[in-house]
């Protein structure tokens, strides 16, 4: 056993070939990933991709079946425990004792999270102003507003200062303007160097905090890279979209487009062409009148995760 | 100071190792529920005061009257001290099979918890501890009210916190067990009425188990309770020679020590994947 001294050279996190079977379901399926120290890393993927139990595997509420574990160089699950002192966890799941104050609750986790006792007022007042909540202290936690129930799971993983946070679908099913106001607590963190490794499955989410955003799919990161470098790769700079007229119209539009060795999403009634800056101009005359966009991480997304690669 | 600083003062290896129990972490989870209780105490101290009043007030007078002695004692001062240790079970087993399960299943408590530097072993020792201190308190409430029906206090009732405790401890890590095993709350019907009631009938709290046929006063004495009511009646009344002490007090902590290891060993299956 080595007692790892801090430092950047160290990853923050290392997986590798890991392994978790549920039954006969495999939620993780041979899973490299290294996320570096002072990174924002965004994992993205659908429901079912295996991002969740990848999050518990790293705080040793589910153990792999294959592969190893490092966090901050420390064995997991053997050593979880030294792990742990140094991360903090925002769980998917709301767990705030809504009996308690704004202020009990975060100083119950500053025992859990063994603040010293001399740091632990100071520790509990920097979070209460990092989570914009300094005024509500001594409001109970149940007349909170949704968003200020998530800030306030945010910064209580946040009152040892970790070195490294781990944020389980943190924004899922807040409105955007909530989602939006999270995201300055996100940034903020960045800002002081913290690692944060982040599952979501909001794109807009990802491409906006992450420095850099691994796609996973079947309990695996299927690519991965910064949110620039993976549209550029995988969709280009522009996406033009075309609407034909009538039944089976797509279809046409998909053949054509194919045949030309050019990636497509359907988008509702719509076809979207990837990487449509580099389309011949006699295929775009066969095509009609596309709308022109930006090519975004959403595209990368769907082609990699959820459409076929054709 | 700095956040370097700050940050090297929160790692743990400055003083222990990984996979070691750590009594921090087991205080950790007792601050949490003491931090609770400052929210909950009036209606935990309202019900500690009244069950047994009520309890005594209703069997007492009642059965007392028709009664009158019971096994060298009066019927209220046999009463009384089978009902600290009723008591203690009911304060400290039933808030852990019922707040354990609900923490575990609905509120999800325990992920925020295992997500600390906390692990399960110190987790079901902290939730234990806690309801063995609540009880080794609220347990003697009964004592007090038996008092003032008429109980002579004596010096070895200063032991009964100390009893109250240790039996506290032992149907807390019963029932911390028994919340890990359940898997739904329908199945705490099958606990109250299959395990509790006779726990508590046969225990010696309301007669003596030497009225009870052969084979149940064996059964007796595999009764954590039995042994708990024996060692308060003991430590009121006086007359429990060292040996007898001993035993009760071995019993009850090695049903302890057997339901740690089991009520570890099964949450640690619930909560970890």
């Amino acid at each position: 056993m080595t007692t790892p001294e801090p430092g950047r050279h160290v990853p923050a996190i290392r997986l590798s070939g890991v392994v978790k079977r549920f039954g006969p379901l495999t939620a993780v399926d041979g899973l490299d990933l290294e996320v570096p120290q002072g990174i924002v890393l965004g994992l993205l993927g659908p429901n079912g991709a295996g991002k969740s139990t990848t999050m518990k595997m790293l705080t040793a509420q589910a153990i792999a079946d294959e592969g190893t574990i490092r966090i901050l160089d420390h064995e997991i699950p053997a050593e979880s425990k030294w792990a742990r002192a140094r991360m903090g966890v925002v769980p998917q799941h709301d767990n705030l004792d809504e009996e308690l104050t704004v202020e009990q609750n975060l100083r119950m986790f500053s025992f859990l999270y063994r603040v010293p006792r001399r740091q632990r007022r100071e520790a509990i007042e920097r979070t209460l102003r990092l989570a914009q909540l300094s005024d509500r202290a001594d409001t109970p936690v149940d007349d909170l507003s949704g968003g200020m129930r998530r800030r306030l799971l945010i910064v209580r993983a946040l009152l040892h200062r970790p070195e490294l946070v781990l944020m389980d679908e943190p924004t899922v099913g807040l409105d955007p303007q909530v989602r939006q106001d999270l995201w300055g607590v996100i940034s903020a963190l960045r800002d002081e160097g913290v690692t944060v490794l982040m599952s979501t499955h909001y794109i807009e989410e990802a491409e906006r905090l992450s420095d850099e955003v691994a796609l996973m799919a079947k309990g695996r990161v299927v690519e991965r890279g910064t949110p620039v470098d993976l549209v550029a790769k995988y969709a280009g700079t522009t996406v033009e979209e075309y609407t034909p007229q009538g039944s089976g119209g797509i279809a046409e539009l998909e053949r054509l487009v194919h045949e030309q060795g050019f990636d497509t999403r359907r988008t509702g009634t719509s076809l979207s062409v990837l990487r449509a800056e580099e389309l011949p101009d006699s295929l775009r005359d066969r095509l009609g009148e596309p709308e022109r966009r930006a090519a975004n991480l959403e595209d990368v997304f769907v082609t990699l995760t959820g459409e076929a690669v054709v | 100071m700095s956040l370097t600083q700050q940050r090297a003062d929160a790692r743990p290896e400055r003083h222990t190792r990984p996979g070691r129990f750590e009594a921090d972490a087991v205080l950790g989870v007792v601050a949490r529920e003491w931090i609770l209780y400052g929210q909950s105490w009036r209606a935990t101290t309202f019900a500690a005061i009244v069950e047994p009043t009520l309890y005594l007030l209703c069997f007492g007078f009642g059965m007392g009257a028709l009664i009158g002695t019971l096994a060298g004692f009066s019927y209220i001062d046999f009463l009384g001290t089978g009902i600290v240790a009723v008591s203690v079970m009911f304060q400290s087993m039933m808030p852990a099979v019922i707040n354990t399960f609900i923490k575990r299943r609905f509120l999800h408590t325990y992920e925020g918890i295992l997500a600390a530097p906390v692990d399960v072993r110190e987790l079901v020792t902290g939730e234990a501890l806690w309801l063995a201190l609540r009880s080794g308190v609220y347990g003697c409430v009964p004592l007090l009210v038996a008092m003032g029906f008429g109980l002579r206090p004596g010096p070895g009732m200063l032991l009964v916190p100390f009893v109250a405790f240790l039996a506290g401890f032992a149907f807390a890590l019963f029932g911390i067990w028994i919340s890990a095993v359940i898997t739904s709350v329908r199945s705490m019907d099958y606990v109250f009425s299959g395990l509790f009631t006779p726990l508590f009938l046969v225990a010696g709290t309301f007669f003596p188990i030497t009225e009870l046929p052969a084979w149940v006063q064996t059964a007796a004495m595999a009764n954590p309770l039995f042994h708990a009511v024996e060692l308060i009646r003991g430590c009121v009344f006086g007359g429990l020679g060292p040996g007898t002490a001993l035993l009760h007090v071995a019993v009850l902590a090695g049903f302890s020590f057997l339901m740690w290891n089991l009520a570890a060993f099964q949450m640690r299956r619930r909560v970890v994947d």
